[in-house]
C-alpha cells in the first residue's frame, strides 16, 4: 500500500472523529449551562481552550459569547477545527482514496460534508443546535460502522482504524480535561454542582448509561475518570483507544518504533492514581498524555507516512 | 515545440516511443477515411470508450443479442499486458504504475479508472523516488517498492524537475535519469509528441514511402505547410475555404474554419501566419460524415470523428471499437469534449465470421449516443 493512501485513510479517519467529537462538546456543554446558575457558570470560552486556539479566537471574534463560540466552532472556514473544516478535510483526504472506500461510505461522508454545510444556519440557532449536532453525531457513527462492515479489513484499514483511535483518544482526554479543570473551580461552593459536571462528562461521551452498567455506584469523579480513563470495555476510555492501537500496530510492517511509544503511553496511563488527583494533578498529568499521544503521532508519520513535500525551489 | 533535445540518443526498449497511439480518423463526404491527425504524447478518452459501452449494454441489451459487436472490455488487461512486456526486469509481475497528475487534473477520473481496472497503483509524483542506485521506488507502508513500468499522464515538461521544469511538483526528480538508465519503463516515451507537431504529421506519408517504401493504408488529409512559400500563398488566398490549425496546439485551441469564419477573424489569422509560418498548416474543409444524435427529443445529423486506439509494445493491438466524439452543436466540426463535445459508443461487427472481416458500423443503428 501506498504511503500516501495510508496517510489519506488515517485522516480521513481522524477528521471524522474530530467533528464527531466537536459536536459532542457543544452539545453537553451547552446542557450543561441550563442546568448550572449564572454565578457558577462558566459560559463558552472552555471550549475554546480544549481546542486550544485561542489565539486564532481572539483574532476573529471580540468576545467568548454563545454565538461566538458556537460559529467558530461549528462553521468557521477559517479556523481548522471547526466541524466544517474537518469534515471538508475529511471528505478532500477520502477524495484521492475511493478506490480503498466503499462507495457508500464515500457516499455518506458527501452526505454529512453537505449537511453540516447546509444545516449551519439552524445549527448555529438555540433551538436549532440540538438536532443539529445529533445529526452530525449520528452520521459519523454510520460512516464508522459501513467502513467496519463493509471496507476490506487490510493494511489500509488499520490505518483508518489508527487515525480514529487516536483522535479519540485526544479528544476524550480534552473532554475530560475541559469539564474537571476549566468547567467549575474547584471550590466548595461548585460542590453541589460537582454531580451535574460529571454527569455531562459522561453523556458527552455517550458513557452515561454504560457507566451506571459497569459500576453500579453513583457519579462520582474518581469512579468516573477510571471509567473514562481506564476502562478496557467502554469504546471510547483512553485505555481502550490505547489498546485498539496497538493491535493495529501490531498487524503493520517496521513497527517498532510506533509500538514502543504507544507502551510507554499505557504504562503512564497504568501507573496513574487518578482517584488521588487534584485537580491541579489531572490537569497536568491530561497535558503529559496529549504529549504522549501528539508522540505516538509523530511516531505513525514518520514510518509510514511520504515525507513533507517541501516547496520546489523556482 | 514538442521536441526534447534530452531525449536525444536515448534507445527506449523494443525501439518504441509511442505505445498507445489515438490517431484520429474521419471520413469526408465521398466515403474516404482520413488521418486527421495523430496523438502520441499521451492520447486520453479510452474510459469514455469503456463507460459507454456500458451504457449502451444497459439501454439497448436486445441490439446487442442481433448484432453482436466485438467487445472492447479487454482493453485494460491489453493495456496491461502491453506495459508489461516493457519492463525492465523479467518477472511475471512486473510494477506497474499509473502516474497522475493529481485530483485537479481534468482527465483524473481516467487515470483512477484505468489504474483500477489494470489492478495497478495510481501514484503521484510525490509518491515515486529515484534512489542512488537509479532505480525508481515508491514509498509504500512497507518501505520502498521497486517499479517497474510508469504509465505516465504527466506531460513531459513536468515528468522530472532535474531534467525539465524544474519548478515542477507533478514529477519526479530524477526518473529521466533511471529511465535512461535502462532501470524504469515509460509509457509513452518522454518525446513522442514531437510526432503530434501538425506540420510533422503533413510529412508522414513521405516518411512512410522513404523508410518502408509502401503507400500508407489510410491517407492523411492533404496539408499545406505554411512554411513553404506556394502553400503559404495558397493558404491566404484561400482561407476563406480551408482549415488553418497551428502545428501545437490541442484540444481544438486556436483553429480556423475558414467557411464558418468572419472577415476580421481571416485578417488576423493571416496576420499570424504571417509572422510564424512554420507554426501553421491548412486544410481543405472536409464535409465530416454525419451520425444521428439525440438532440433533445428528436434526431438531428452531428459531425463526428473517430479516436481507435493502438497499442504497440511485443506485438500490436487496435481496439476493436473507438472514441467517437460527436460536435454536439448544429453544423459544428469541433469535437473537442473541452469544446462541447460528446462521444458515442462505437461498435465493430464481424461481417462474415467465415472471412473474419470486420466492418466498422458508422452512423447505422449500431451507433448510439450517450453523452459524457
Amino acid at each position: 500500500m501506498l504511503s500516501r493512501v495510508a496517510e489519506n485513510l488515517y485522516w480521513l479517519a481522524r477528521y471524522v472523529e474530530r467533528a464527531e467529537n466537536t459536536a459532542r462538546i457543544v452539545n453537553v456543554n451547552a446542557n450543561l449551562l441550563l442546568d448550572l446558575p449564572k454565578g457558577i457558570a462558566p459560559g463558552w470560552k472552555p471550549l475554546v481552550d480544549i481546542t486550544g486556539a485561542n489565539e486564532l479566537f481572539e483574532e476573529h471574534y471580540k468576545d467568548y459569547g454563545e454565538r461566538q463560540v458556537m460559529r467558530f466552532l461549528l462553521g468557521d472556514e477559517r479556523h481548522p477545527g471547526s466541524i466544517r473544516s474537518a469534515l471538508e478535510a475529511a471528505r478532500e483526504n477520502c477524495r484521492t482514496i475511493r478506490d480503498f472506500v466503499p462507495r457508500e461510505a464515500w457516499e455518506q461522508i458527501n452526505g454529512l460534508t453537505l449537511y453540516a454545510r447546509d444545516g449551519l444556519q439552524k445549527g448555529l440557532t438555540k433551538n436549532g443546535r440540538h438536532s443539529y449536532l445529533r445529526g452530525l453525531i449520528t452520521h459519523s457513527q454510520l460512516i464508522n460502522g459501513l467502513l467496519d462492515g463493509t471496507m476490506l479489513h487490510d493494511q489500509g484499514f488499520e490505518f483508518l482504524s489508527l487515525g480514529r483511535y487516536i483522535e479519540r483518544a485526544d479528544m476524550t482526554t480534552r473532554i475530560a480535561d475541559v469539564h474537571s479543570a476549566s468547567l467549575l473551580p474547584d471550590a466548595d461552593e461548585a460542590r453541589p454542582y460537582d454531580n451535574i459536571q460529571w454527569v455531562s462528562v459522561l453523556k458527552s461521551l455517550t458513557a452515561y448509561q454504560m457507566y451506571r452498567r459497569s459500576t453500579q455506584i453513583r457519579v462520582q469523579r474518581g469512579p468516573v475518570l477510571g471509567f473514562i480513563f481506564k476502562s478496557p470495555r467502554f469504546p471510547r476510555s483512553l485505555r481502550w483507544c490505547i489498546d485498539h492501537s496497538r493491535i493495529c500496530l501490531e498487524r503493520l510492517p517496521r513497527n517498532e518504533g510506533c509500538l514502543r511509544v504507544n507502551g510507554r503511553l499505557a504504562r503512564a496511563l497504568d501507573s496513574a492514581e487518578l482517584e488521588g488527583f487534584s485537580q491541579k494533578e489531572l490537569h497536568d498529568f491530561i497535558d503529559e498524555l496529549q504529549l504522549g499521544i501528539a508522540d505516538l503521532h509523530e511516531e505513525i508519520a514518520q514510518t509510514w507516512f511520504p515525507p513533507l513535500v517541501t516547496a520546489a525551489a523556482a | 515545440m514538442n521536441f526534447r533535445p534530452q531525449c536525444v540518443g536515448i534507445d527506449p526498449p523494443l525501439g518504441i516511443w509511442a505505445h498507445i497511439c489515438g490517431s484520429e480518423l474521419v471520413r469526408d463526404a465521398d466515403g474516404t477515411l482520413y488521418v486527421l491527425e495523430d496523438n502520441l504524447r499521451v492520447p486520453s478518452g479510452v474510459s469514455y470508450m469503456l463507460e459507454n459501452r456500458l451504457v449502451t449494454k444497459r439501454v439497448f441489451p436486445e441490439l446487442f443479442e442481433h448484432y453482436a459487436p466485438l467487445p472492447v472490455d479487454d482493453y485494460p488487461s491489453q493495456l496491461f499486458d502491453t506495459l508489461a512486456s516493457l519492463s525492465p526486469r523479467p518477472a511475471e509481475y512486473p510494477e506497474v504504475v499509473v502516474l497522475t497528475p493529481g485530483i485537479y487534473n481534468s482527465a483524473y477520473f481516467e487515470h483512477a479508472y484505468l489504474a483500477q481496472q489494470m489492478g495497478a497503483e495510481l501514484v503521484e509524483g510525490r509518491d515515486l523516488f529515484v534512489d542512488d542506485d537509479d532505480c525508481c521506488y515508491m514509498r509504500t507502508v512497507d518501505g520502498p517498492a521497486r517499479v517497474d513500468v510508469i504509465y505516465r499522464r504527466v506531460d513531459d515538461l513536468f515528468l522530472d524537475p532535474d531534467a525539465f521544469r524544474d519548478d515542477s511538483a507533478l514529477g519526479v526528480a530524477g526518473l529521466m535519469r533511471s529511465w535512461k538508465a535502462g532501470h524504469v519503463a515509460l509509457a509513452n516515451a518522454p518525446g513522442a509528441g514531437v510526432a503530434d507537431d501538425k506540420v510533422v504529421y503533413a510529412f508522414v506519408p513521405e516518411i512512410i514511402k522513404y523508410y518502408l517504401d509502401q503507400e500508407p493504408i489510410v491517407p492523411n488529409v492533404p496539408t499545406y505547410r505554411c512554411m513553404e512559400p506556394d502553400a503559404l500563398q495558397y493558404v491566404l488566398e484561400h482561407m476563406a475555404e480551408l482549415v488553418v490549425k497551428p502545428a501545437n496546439e490541442s484540444g481544438g485551441y486556436g483553429m480556423l474554419v475558414g467557411p464558418a469564419s468572419t472577415q476580421a477573424e481571416r485578417d488576423r489569422m493571416a496576420a499570424a501566419i504571417k509572422k510564424d509560418p512554420r507554426n501553421y498548416i491548412a486544410q481543405p474543409t472536409l464535409k465530416l460524415s454525419t451520425v444521428p444524435t439525440v438532440i433533445k427529443d428528436r434526431l438531428e445529423p452531428r459531425h463526428v470523428d473517430l479516436r481507435p486506439f493502438i497499442l504497440s509494445a511485443d506485438r500490436q493491438q487496435v481496439t476493436m471499437g473507438g472514441l467517437t466524439r460527436v460536435a454536439l452543436r448544429k453544423g459544428s466540426l469541433v469535437v473537442n469534449s473541452s469544446q462541447g463535445g460528446g462521444s458515442k459508443d462505437t461498435w465493430i461487427l464481424p461481417q462474415d465470421s467465415a472471412t473474419e472481416t470486420y466492418e466498422q458500423v458508422q452512423g447505422e443503428a449500431g451507433q448510439r449516443q450517450s453523452q459524457s
